[in-house]
C-alpha cells in the first residue's frame, strides 16, 4: 500500500523562505539546539565553537545568571547557587526528591513542585530550565538570523505528566513556541532511521546523566511507530558517580561530606568515571574544602563490581518493553545506543549480551537526540514537500487512571497506548442524595493509589440528587501528541460538567506563567507590544494561508453560502493583518478560525475517506 | 454509538485479519495525525486531534480480544454484562483459583521457568476461548454464547497480565 499523500495546508501558495524550526535536547547533563540546512540536521555552537551547553544554570547575587561552562566552572565553590541536573527535579515534589537524595541545594517545600533557595530568591525547576532553554533560543535566532518560528523540545519518552507539562511551561517561559514535545528515543530512531534507511523493528537504549528511556519501534516507509517504551526516570550516569564518591569515601574512612567537598568528589568521581571507558584503571584526586587531599586508584573492575546492579535495573524496562510489544530479544534488528553514559563498557556488555548482537553505535551518543529533533521540527514547522515527509506514531509511557473506593485506581488508559488518543469511561455515585464526585487522576502502574502519581484532583459538583448508582458520570480523558492529559466529566442526565487541563498538583498555573514572562529582564527589555503584534500577524498570515490552500484543494466540501462566508472572513483578515491593531487582527482570526470549524472537519472526513479509499479491495475484507 | 469497523472500512467480525487492519489504521493515521496539522489553522489542529485520537482508541480496542468481542455484542445490540453478571461455570473457576495458586507459589519462589510453564498454559487456553468466540460471532451468531466466553477470556487475560507482572516486579 502507498502511503496517502495529501496536500499540506500551504502547498499553494507556494515556494517560501523556510520557516526557522529547532530542535532542542534538554539533557540532564548536557543540552543542545539543533537545526536542518539545506537538508541537512546540524548542531549549532556557540561563539566559541562548542555544541554542547552543559546544563548547569548559577545565580549571583544582584539578579545575574550564567548558563553552561560559566556555571560549571562554580559547581565546586558555590554550589548552593550553582544548579546541575535539575531536569531531575523538573515535575517533582519535594518527597520524591528527598527519595533520591544527597543534591546539596536549598529545597523549599511548595504545593507541586519543589523549589530552590538561591542568593538571587526562590526559583522553581521550571525557572532554572528555562534559563537554559533561553541560551539555546538566543544561540539559535544569531546563528539563523531571526526570531524563531517554533522548536521541538525533546523528554525522556519515560517522562509522565506533571513532567511534560513542566517541561512545556519551561520552553514558554524562555520565549520559545514549542511545536511538539518529542521523546527521546524517538527522535533517536528519526536521526538512525532516516540517516541508514532502517526498516524493522529497531530498539534505542538511551542511558543519560540523569534518565533511562528503552524504546521499541518498527521502521517502515516513512513511519516511525513505537511500539512500546519503559524506562527509568531516576537511573543515569549521575548514579555511577555517586557510587564511586561513596566508595571513595569509605576507602578514606570519611563520613558524611559538607556540600563543597561533596560536590568536588563527585565531580572528581564523574572524571575517573568517563576515563574507565578507554583505561582498566585510574586515578581518583579530590582536594577537600580543609586542604586535605584524597587520593585512590580506581580500576575498571571495580567499578563495574560497585555498579552492577544499576546496569542490572536497566533490563527490567527492556524485558518489560519487549514483551509489551510481543517481542523477543532476538526479534530486535538492532539496539541504537544514545546518551553519554552508554559509552560505558558494562552497559555495552550488558545489551549485547542481552540482545545476542553488538549494538549500534555509529551515531554520536550526545548529538543524536537534538539532530533527530530538528528534522521533525522541519518536517511540522512545514518546510518539507508533502511526500518527503513521514510520520511519528508514539504512545503514552504510564497507564492513566483514577482512583475508585478504597484507594483502588481503576485503568483508563493503558501504557503504550498510540498517541494522540481519547478515552470515556463511566463512573456512578456511592452514596443515595449524592451531589459531587470527586476525580482524582493519577499516573502509573500500581494498583494503589498510594503507590502512583497524583496528577490532579477535581470536582463535579451539583449532580442532582439521586438514589446511590443511579447517577451516570462520564469521564473523558484525551491526551495530545505532546503525551499532555487533559479530563473533563460530565453527568450524563443533567449536563453538569468539569474539567481540567491536568496542571494543578504539579506545575505551574497559567498566570503563574505569565507573571514570569512580564518579571523576566530580557521581556521587560524587549518591547511587549510590537513582539505581540509581530505574532499576531505570523499567526493570521498563517492561518490565511492555511484557509486558502483548504478552499483551492477542497473548497467542493462547502456549500455556496459557506464559502461566501469563509471569503468575507477571509477579506476582512486581509485588511486587518498590515494595521497596527493586534486586539482587531486577533479578532479577525478567531471568526475565520470559528467558522471554519465545520469545514476543517469535514476536510479531516474526506481526507480518511479518501485513504481508505487508496487502499485495495482487498485489504477492505469486504 | 460509533462503529470502529466502519471507521477503519473493514467488515465487523471477531477473526479479524490483524494486518488488515494495522494498515488501515497507518493509512488513517498518516491523514489525520496532528503532526500533519502542526502548520495549519487552530480548527484544522482540534480536528485533527479528534480524528486520530478516535482512530487510535478504535485500533486499540479491535486489536484487544476482549475489547473487540465488547464492540461486536454492543453493535448486535446485546448488553455483555461484564460488570454484574458473575456467574461462571464452576469447572472454570475451579482451574482458575489453581491457576492463582499456582502463580503464588511461582511469585513466592522466584520460579522464572514456572512462571514461564503457567504463561504459556494461561495464552493456550485464552486462545482457545478467542477461536470459540470467533466461531460463536461470525459463524453462529450466538451472543449469549459468546458473551459467556468472553468473560472466561477477559479472565484469563487478566491473569497473564498479572503472570507478567510478577515476571517484573516494580
Ligand atoms: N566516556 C564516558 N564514559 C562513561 N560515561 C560517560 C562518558 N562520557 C559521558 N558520560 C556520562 O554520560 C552522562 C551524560 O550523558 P548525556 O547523554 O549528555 O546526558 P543527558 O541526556 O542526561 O544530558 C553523564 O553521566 C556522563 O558522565
Ligand atoms: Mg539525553
Amino acid at each position: 500500500m502507498a502511503l496517502l499523500q495529501i496536500a499540506e495546508p500551504e502547498a499553494a501558495s507556494g515556494p517560501r523562505e523556510p520557516r526557522r524550526a529547532v530542535g532542542i535536547d534538554l539533557g540532564t547533563t548536557n543540552s543542545l539546539v539543533a537545526t536542518v540546512c539545506d537538508g541537512v540536521p546540524r548542531a549549532l555552537p556557540d561563539e566559541e565553537g562548542r555544541v554542547l551547553l552543559p546544563s548547569i544554570v548559577r545565580y549571583l547575587p544582584g539578579g545575574g545568571v550564567q548558563v553552561g561552562y560559566e556555571a560549571q566552572a562554580h559547581q565546586g565553590d558555590d554550589p548552593k547557587n550553582t544548579i546541575a541536573s535539575v531536569k531531575r527535579l523538573m515535575g517533582r515534589g519535594l518527597k520524591d526528591v528527598a527519595r533520591s537524595g544527597n543534591a546539596p541545594y536549598d529545597f523549599v517545600d511548595a504545593p507541586g513542585m519543589v523549589q530552590l533557595r538561591t542568593v538571587a530568591g526562590v526559583k522553581s525547576p521550571v525557572e532554572v530550565s528555562a534559563e537554559i532553554l533561553r541560551v539555546l533560543r538566543l544561540r539559535a535566532e544569531r546563528a539563523l538570523g531571526g526570531p524563531l518560528a517554533g522548536a521541538v523540545v525533546t523528554v525522556p519518552a519515560y517522562f509522565d505528566d506533571a513532567q511534560r507539562q513542566a517541561t512545556r511551561d519551561a520552553a514558554r517561559l524562555a520565549g520559545l513556541e514549542v511545536l511538539r514535545l518529542l521523546n527521546e528515543p524517538t527522535a533517536a530512531a528519526v536521526a538512525y532511521g532516516l540517516e541508514n534507511a532502517a526498516e524493522g523493528v529497531y530498539a534505542v537504549f538511551d542511558l543519560g546523566g540523569g534518565t533511562f528511556d528503552f524504546s521499541v519501534l518498527r521502521l517502515a516507509r516513512g513511519v516511525f511507530e513505537v511500539l512500546a517504551t519503559a524506562g527509568d526516570a531516576a537511573l543515569g550516569g549521575d548514579d555511577f558517580d555517586l557510587r564511586i564518591a561513596r566508595w571513595a569515601l569509605a576507602q578514606a574512612g570519611l563520613g558524611e561530606p559538607a556540600a563543597k567537598d561533596a560536590r568536588r568528589l563527585v565531580l572528581a568521581a564523574r572524571a575517573a568515571k568517563e576515563r574507565l571507558a578507554q583505561q582498566d584503571e585510574t586515578p581518583l584526586v579530590c582536594e577537600l574544602a580543609d586542604g586535605r587531599r584524597l587520593e585512590r586508584v580506581l580500576s575498571r573492575a571495580t567499578f563495574e563490581r560497585l555498579t552492577a546492579d544499576l546496569v542490572d535495573r536497566t533490563l527490567a524496562p527492556v524485558a518489560r518493553a519487549l514483551r509489551d510489544a510481543g517481542l523477543s530479544p532476538a526479534d530486535v534488528k538492532g539496539v541504537v545506543m544514545v546518551g553519554g553514559a552508554t559509552r560505558m563498557r558494562h552497559v555495552q556488555r550488558a545489551v549485547a549480551e542481552f540482545f545476542g548482537r553488538a549494538p549500534l553505535n555509529d551515531l554520536d551518543p550526545d548529538q543524536v537526540v537534538a539532530l533527530g529533533a530538528a528534522m521533525q521540527a522541519n518536517v511540522l514547522a512545514g518546510n518539507r514537500p508533502a511526500g518527503e515527509d513521514w510520520l511519528l506514531l508514539d504512545v503514552i509511557p504510564l497507564s492513566l487512571g483514577i482512583e475508585t473506593m478504597g484507594g483502588l485506581v481503576e485503568r483508563i488508559i493503558p501504557r503504550n497506548s498510540a498517541i494522540p488518543t481519547a478515552r470515556a469511561q463511566e463512573f456512578t455515585t456511592f452514596k443515595d442524595g449524592q451531589t459531587a464526585m470527586s476525580i482524582h487522576v493519577v499516573q502509573g502502574e500500581r494498583e494503589l493509589v498510594a503507590d502512583c502519581r497524583s496528577l490532579a484532583r477535581f470536582e463535579l459538583r451539583g449532580i442532582p440528587p439521586m438514589p446511590a448508582g443511579a447517577a451516570r458520570v462520564r469521564v473523558t480523558f484525551q491526551v495530545d501528541a505532546d503525551g499532555l492529559l487533559s479530563v473533563s466529566a460530565r453527568e450524563k442526565s443533567s449536563g453538569v460538567e468539569a474539567s481540567v487541563a491536568v496542571k494543578p498538583s504539579y506545575g505551574l498555573t497559567e498566570s503563574d506563567i505569565e507573571r514570569m514572562l512580564r518579571d523576566s529582564v530580557e521581556h521587560a527589555r524587549e518591547d511587549a507590544q510590537a513582539r505581540a503584534l509581530a505574532e499576531a500577524r505570523v499567526e493570521g498570515e498563517r492561518l490565511a494561508a492555511a484557509v486558502r490552500a483548504a478552499i483551492a484543494a477542497d473548497g467542493a466540501l462547502l456549500a455556496a453560502d459557506e464559502r461566501a462566508e469563509l471569503e468575507r472572513l477571509l477579506a476582512h483578515l486581509d485588511a486587518a493583518l498590515p494595521g497596527a491593531d493586534t486586539a482587531a487582527i486577533r479578532r479577525a482570526a478567531d471568526a475565520l478560525n470559528r467558522a471554519s470549524e465545520p469545514f476543517a472537519a469535514r476536510r479531516m472526513d474526506a481526507a480518511v475517506r479518501r485513504a481508505l479509499a487508496g487502499r485495495s479491495l482487498a485489504d477492505l475484507d469486504v | 454509538m460509533s462503529n470502529h469497523f466502519e471507521l477503519f472500512g473493514l467488515a465487523p467480525k471477531y477473526a479479524l485479519d490483524a494486518e488488515a487492519l494495522e494498515r488501515a489504521w497507518r493509512a488513517v493515521q498518516a491523514s489525520v495525525h496532528p503532526d500533519r496539522y502542526a502548520a495549519a489553522g487552530a480548527a484544522e489542529r482540534r480536528a485533527a486531534l479528534a480524528w486520530s485520537a478516535r482512530a487510535n482508541e478504535a485500533y486499540r480496542m479491535l486489536k484487544d480480544p476482549v475489547e473487540r468481542a465488547r464492540h461486536l455484542l454492543e453493535l448486535a445490540g446485546v448488553d455483555p454484562r461484564f460488570e454484574t453478571d458473575t456467574a461462571m461455570p464452576e469447572a472454570f473457576l475451579e482451574r482458575q483459583l489453581e491457576l492463582r495458586e499456582a502463580l503464588a507459589e511461582a511469585r513466592a519462589a522466584r520460579d522464572a521457568a514456572r512462571l514461564a510453564q503457567l504463561r504459556e498454559e494461561v495464552l493456550a487456553a485464552a486462545r482457545a476461548r478467542e477461536a470459540a468466540i470467533a466461531e460463536r460471532i461470525d459463524v453462529a451468531r450466538d451472543y449469549a454464547g459468546a458473551a459467556a466466553l468472553v468473560r472466561e477470556l477477559q479472565f484469563l487475560r487478566r491473569l497473564a497480565q498479572e503472570i507478567d507482572d510478577a515476571h517484573a516486579p516494580e
